[in-house]
C-alpha cells in the first residue's frame, strides 16, 4: 500500500506533482494515513492556532475553538459561522444577472441566459477570495453544500482522537 | 377431460435451480438479501476464503472473456458509433438477473439489461413464450428500464443440464430506431409513440437462429438498415462468446463451484463498495443541484409540448455511519412532453458508470454495489414518469446534467480527506448531438448521429486542469473519431475542427476545453438535420470557486453562396467559431438563413449541398478561484488558444506583453492587477443576507421568467419537503404559492399534484 510523507502531500496540495506521480497516486490503493498528514501540513501552513478538524473547501476549514464551538474559518483568518450553518450566508455575494455581467466572464452566447440562470459568486469578506460559485435559476435557495459528521468520522471511521485546542 | 393451461404449465419442468422457477429464485434472492444485509445471505465467503487463487482465476477468466467478447464482436459492426466509438457493452448475469461481471464500454447497461431480464422473469416468460436453450431475446423498451430507444439489447439464456445458470447480455447504440426524426437520439419525439421502434423483451430467435418475421419487421422499421443488421450480429456474436465461456468454466470447475462463485463475487462486490466508501469518503450530507433547459416554446411540435421549462434535479448524498451510500433526488420536477425523460434504472445505472470512474475504479463492476446503496427517486419526476406515454429518445440531455453535481458532492469528501488527486469539478454536458437523415451520398436511406460528443472536456481537479476534448461521462473510452471516417459515413464534409477558447470553466485549475467542428452538406438527397444540446443554461456549477463550463449555442446557415465562393477562390468559413463576440463565419459567406442563437435544440429542417452546420462539443467545469491560477499557465493557455486575451486579463487578472503574436505574462503587473480585482470584488459585492432581502422581495412579487416559475411550480406540486425547505429558507408566508395551472402554459399530463389530489389519475405503466 502506498505511503507518502509530508513533503509529497505538500507538493500535492501545491499542484506541483508530475502527472506520472499523480497517476501513481490515483492507481494505488489509498494510503490510510493520508488524512492525518494532510491535516498536519495544512495546520502548519495557516497563521492561526485553532486546530483544524476538517478541511472544508479550498481555503476553508472547520476548526475547534477553545469554547467548544466548531466554526468555518478561512485561511486568511476570517471566521464565518458554526459549521452547521451555511457559511455562504456570512460571505459577500456578487450575482451575475445581466448579459453585460455574464459577458465579463464568457463570450457572447457562451454564458447562461440570465433570464433562465444567474451566476452567484461568494467571496470571503476577509481576503476577497472567490470561495464558491453557484449557477442556479433566480430564487434558488442558497445551497448548503456539505454537513460532515465529524464525530463519526474520527471516532468510528478513522478511529483517531479529535484534535484538541 | 380437456387439459387446462395450468395442467400443462405444472408439468413443465421449471428452469431454475432445484426445481424452482426463475421467479421463485428472484423473490428468494430479494428477501434473503434484504433480511440479512448480505447478497444471497452470505455472511462468509467460504469459496473465496478457502481457495482464493481458484476464485480469482474464475473471475479473471470471466472478466477477460467478457472484455474479449466486446473487443472481438465490435469488429463485426459497421456503424461508426459502435466500431469507432465503442458504444457497446456485454455483461454476464445470474439466473435472477444480477450482474456478475461486465465488459468495458457503455457500462450503464449493466443495470438496464438486468432490468430487461427481470421484466421477463416477472412477466412469467418461463411459461410463455418460454425460455429455452439457444433462444435469443431482444429489448429496447424505454419503460422496461432502458436508457433510450437506440440502446438495443440482445439477451441469451445460458443453460447447463436443463437449468438456467445465467444470462449473457449485449447492447449496442444503434444509429437509428425509426423514430419520428432520424438519428439515434432524435429531437421531435414528445411521446413514446414518436420514439421509434420499441421491442419489449421479445423472443426473436430459437436454436441460435433469428426468426424471419423478426428480420423482416425490424429491418423495415428503421432507417440505416445495414448498420442495424450488423449491430445485431455484433450483439449475438458477443453473447454467444460469453455463453461458450461460461460453459467452458463450468466444464472445468464444476457447476456447483460456478454457482457458489457467482453468489460470492457479488457479495464481494458489495463488501468492496462499503470498504471504498469508508476509505474515501466522510460521513455526512452533501447537497447539490443541476438544471438543464427545455426551450421548446418555438419549436415545431404539438401544442401541448410547446413551452419553455427547466429540468430541475436536486440531489442529496448521505454517507451513513455504516457506510451505506444514499442518494435522494427529492424535489426533482415532473416529466414532460420532451425526449429527455428517463427511468429510475437509467439514472441509477448511470451513477454506477460515474462511480466506477471515481469511487470504485476497479474492474469488479457488478450488482454488489447496488446492494450497498439506496436511491430516492420521486414518482412522477422526469426520471420516474407516472405515464407510459413519456418520450426518452434523448434522455442523456437531462441525465448528464443530473450526474455532474454528484462528482462535486463526492469531491468535497475527497478534498476533506486529502485525496486531492480524485477531486473532479464535474462532467461536461456531453453535447452537441448533431443528427440527421435522408438519402445519403450513396443514395441509401440512412441516418447519422455524430459521436464527436465522445470527446468533451473533463472537469478540473484540485491539482490539475481537466483534460481537454477527451472524454464523455457515459463512455470513458471515448474517442472523437477520425474526420476521414465520418466523411465516409456522413454526407458532410469537415471545414475544420478547432478548440473553443473559454469553453472550459475558468478556475485555479480550468475545466478541460471543448471544441467545434464545422460541417458542409455534400452529396445527400432529401436530407434533414437538427441539433440537440444544452443552450441557455450551464448545466453545472464550478467547484470551490471555479466557474461552470460555458453554455451552448447553435450556428447553422442554409442556402449559402459557398459554391460560388469556391469557384472564385474566395474565403469560406473554416474551423471553429472561436470568438462569438467577433464572429467570422458570416464575413466569409452569404446565406439566406443563418441561425446564430441559444436555441441549441432544434427539429428537422432540410439541409442541402453547401449548407453549413456547427458541432460544438462542451467543456468541463473549473476548480478554485481563477485569480489563483499560475500566471504562466494562463500565458500558455493564451498562446495555445485555450482562452481569449480579454478573459485572460479580466477573469484571471493577468497582464501581458505581445510580440509577433506571442504573449508573455508580466508577473509583477499581474500581481498588482489581481490585488485590484480583489478590492473590486469587495466593492461590487454585498453581504449575502442583505442580498437575500432583495431576492425574497422578487419571490413575493413573483418576479421571474415563466420557465423559472414553471420549474418551481412543478417541484412544489410533487414535493412537500422541497416546498417547505424553499419557504423556510426565504421566510415566505404560508399562503404564497406558484401553481402550474396559473402560468398559462400547457399542463397536459400533469397528474400527480399534491395541491389537487382529486385530479390524480392512476395510470398503469
Amino acid at each position: 500500500m502506498a505511503k507518502y510523507d509530508k513533503k509529497r502531500i505538500g507538493e500535492l496540495i501545491d499542484g506541483t506533482l508530475e502527472f506520472y506521480q499523480l497517476k501513481e497516486m490515483m492507481s494505488s490503493h489509498k494510503d490510510p494515513e493520508r488524512f492525518e498528514i494532510y491535516r498536519e501540513v495544512l495546520q502548519d501552513r495557516v497563521s492561526w492556532d485553532d486546530p483544524i478538524l476538517l478541511p472544508y473547501g479550498l481555503h476553508l476549514y472547520i476548526v475547534q475553538k477553545t469554547n467548544g464551538d466548531r466554526i468555518v474559518k478561512c485561511d486568511c483568518g476570517y471566521e464565518f459561522c458554526d459549521f452547521k450553518e451555511n457559511w455562504k450566508l456570512h460571505a459577500q455575494i456578487f450575482v451575475r444577472d445581466t448579459e453585460e455581467k455574464m459577458n465579463e466572464i464568457y463570450p457572447k452566447l457562451m454564458s447562461p441566459d440570465p433570464e433562465w440562470q444567474v451566476i452567484r459568486e461568494y467571496y470571503c469578506p476577509g481576503c476577497a477570495t472567490q470561495l464558491e460559485v453557484e449557477a442556479v435559476p433566480p430564487w434558488y435557495p442558497i445551497i448548503l453544500d456539505f454537513e460532515p459528521d465529524i464525530d463519526t468520522f474520527y471516532n468510528d471511521w478513522i478511529k483517531k482522537p479529535l484534535p484538541k485546542v | 377431460m380437456a387439459k387446462t393451461l395450468e395442467d400443462v404449465q405444472q408439468r413443465k419442468k421449471a428452469i431454475g435451480w432445484d426445481g424452482k422457477t426463475l421467479k421463485q429464485m428472484r423473490k428468494e434472492m430479494d428477501e434473503i438479501s434484504r433480511e440479512t444485509g448480505h447478497y444471497a445471505g452470505l455472511t462468509t465467503l467460504s469459496f473465496k476464503e478457502t481457495d482464493p487463487i481458484r476464485f480469482e482465476k474464475i473471475y479473471s477468466k470471466l472478466r477477460g472473456g467478457v472484455v474479449h467478447a466486446r473487443e472481438t464482436a465490435k469488429k463485426v459492426a459497421a456503424s461508426p458509433i459502435v466500431e469507432q466509438e465503442g458504444e457497446l457493452c456485454f455483461s454476464l448475469y445470474t439466473p435472477e438477473a444480477d450482474s456478475i461481471v461486465t465488459s468495458t464500454g457503455i457500462i450503464i447497461h449493466v443495470g438496464t439489461m438486468g432490468a430487461a431480464i427481470k421484466f421477463m422473469i416477472e412477466n412469467d416468460y418461463e411459461d410463455n413464450p418460454g425460455i429455452a436453450d439457444k433462444d435469443i431475446f431482444c429489448n429496447n423498451d424505454n419503460h422496461v428500464g432502458n436508457v433510450h430507444t437506440c440502446d438495443v439489447h440482445t439477451l441469451v439464456p445460458i443453460f447447463w443440464e436443463g437449468e438456467v445458470v445465467g444470462w449473457a447480455g449485449g447492447v449496442t447504440h444503434v444509429i437509428d430506431t425509426g423514430a419520428s426524426a432520424p438519428g439515434s437520439m432524435p429531437m421531435g419525439p414528445v411521446q413514446r409513440y414518436d420514439d421509434g421502434y420499441q421491442v419489449t423483451c421479445r423472443k426473436i430467435g430459437q436454436n441460435d437462429t433469428l426468426s424471419k418475421d423478426w428480420l423482416l419487421e425490424s429491418t423495415r422499421s428503421v432507417r440505416a438498415v445495414k448498420y442495424w443488421t450488423l449491430d445485431e450480429k455484433t450483439r449475438i456474436a458477443g453473447c454467444h462468446m460469453i455463453r461458450e465461456l461460461v460453459l467452458d468454466v463450468i466444464k472445468e470447475e464444476g457447476v456447483e463451484a460456478y454457482k457458489q462463485f457467482m453468489r460470492e463475487i457479488i457479495e464481494d462486490g458489495r463488501r468492496g463498495f462499503v470498504n471504498q466508501v469508508k476509505t474515501m469518503l466522510i460521513p455526512g450530507k452533501y447537497r447539490q443541484a443541476s438544471f438543464v433547459d427545455v426551450p421548446f416554446k418555438d419549436l415545431d411540435l404539438p401544442s401541448f409540448a410547446k413551452l419553455n421549462t427547466i429540468i430541475h434535479t436536486p440531489s442529496k448524498i448521505t454517507v451513513h455511519k455504516d457506510a451505506k451510500l444514499e442518494i435522494d433526488f427529492e424535489g426533482a420536477n415532473r416529466w414532460g412532453w420532451h425526449p429527455f425523460n428517463a427511468t429510475p434504472v437509467s439514472i441509477t445505472s448511470g451513477i454506477w458508470v460515474m462511480l466506477s470512474q471515481t469511487l470504485v475504479p476497479n474492474d469488479r463492476i457488478n450488482d454488489g454495489a447496488y446492494y450497498a446503496s439506496k436511491f430516492g427517486i420521486p414518482y412522477g419526476s422526469w426520471f420516474n414518469p407516472d405515464d407510459i406515454r413519456s418520450a426518452h429518445s434523448n434522455t442523456w440531455h437531462a441525465l448528464v446534467a443530473a450526474w455532474s453535481p454528484l462528482w462535486r458532492g463526492l469531491s468535497r469528501s475527497y478534498f476533506g480527506r486529502g485525496y486531492l488527486e480524485e477531486v473532479n469539478a464535474g462532467n461536461a454536458h456531453t453535447s452537441n448531438w448533431l443528427m440527421g437523415g435522408g438519402y445519403d451520398q450513396y443514395g441509401q436511406l440512412s441516418a447519422m448521429n455524430s459521436f464527436e460528443t465522445s470527446s468533451c472536456g473533463v472537469g478540473a481537479s484540485a491539482v490539475q486542469d481537466g483534460i481537454s476534448h477527451s472524454a464523455a461521462l457515459w463512455n470513458p473510452e471515448g474517442d472523437m473519431g477520425d474526420m476521414e471516417i465520418w466523411e465516409l459515413l456522413e454526407p458532410l464534409i469537415f471545414l475544420g475542427r478547432q478548440i473553443l477558447p473559454g469553453s472550459g470553466g475558468s478556475g485555479k485549475y480550468r475545466g478541460g476545453n471543448g471544441w467545434q467542428s464545422l460541417r458542409l452538406g455534400w452529396g445527400a438527397q432529401e436530407w434533414t438535420m437538427f441539433v440537440a444540446g444544452a443552450g441557455v443554461m450551464a448545466t453545472d456549477c464550478g467547484l470551490m470557486g471555479g466557474y461552470p463550463a460555458s453554455a451552448g449555442y447553435r450556428f447553422q446557415a442554409n442556402k449559402t453562396d459557398i459554391k460560388e465562393r469556391v469557384a472564385k477562390g474566395l474565403p469560406i468559413p473554416l474551423g471553429g467559431d472561436v470568438d462569438p463576440d467577433n464572429p467570422t463565419y458570416e464575413e466569409n459567406m452569404d446565406a439566406e438563413i443563418v441561425y446564430r442563437d441559444r436555441q441549441a435544440v432544434s427539429t428537422q429542417e432540410t439541409f442541402g449541398d453547401y449548407d453549413v452546420i456547427m458541432n460544438y462539443l462542451r467543456g468541463g467545469p473549473g476548480f478554485g478561484d481563477p485569480l489563483e491560477r499560475n500566471p504562466k499557465q494562463v500565458e500558455n493557455d493564451l498562446n495555445e488558444k485555450y482562452i481569449l486575451l480579454r478573459y485572460a486579463e479580466k477573469v484571471y487578472g493577468c497582464v501581458f506583453t505581445e510580440e509577433n503574436g506571442v504573449y508573455t505574462v508580466d508577473l509583477k503587473e499581474t500581481e498588482q492587477k489581481r490585488k485590484e480585482i480583489r478590492k473590486e470584488r469587495l466593492v461590487r459585492s454585498v453581504p449575502t443576507k442583505e442580498w437575500m432581502e432583495g431576492e425574497r422581495a422578487k419571490i413575493l412579487n413573483e418576479d421571474a421568467a415563466i420557465q423559472v416559475k414553471h420549474m418551481y411550480a412543478q417541484s412544489f406540486a410533487l414535493s412537500e419537503r422541497f416546498t417547505d425547505e424553499f419557504k423556510e429558507f426565504w421566510n415566505i408566508p404560508e399562503e404564497w404559492m406558484i401553481y402550474e395551472e396559473d402560468l398559462g402554459v400547457p399542463t397536459l399530463g400533469s397528474h400527480i399534484n399534491r395541491f389537487k389530489q382529486r385530479n390524480n389519475i392512476d395510470i398503469k405503466r
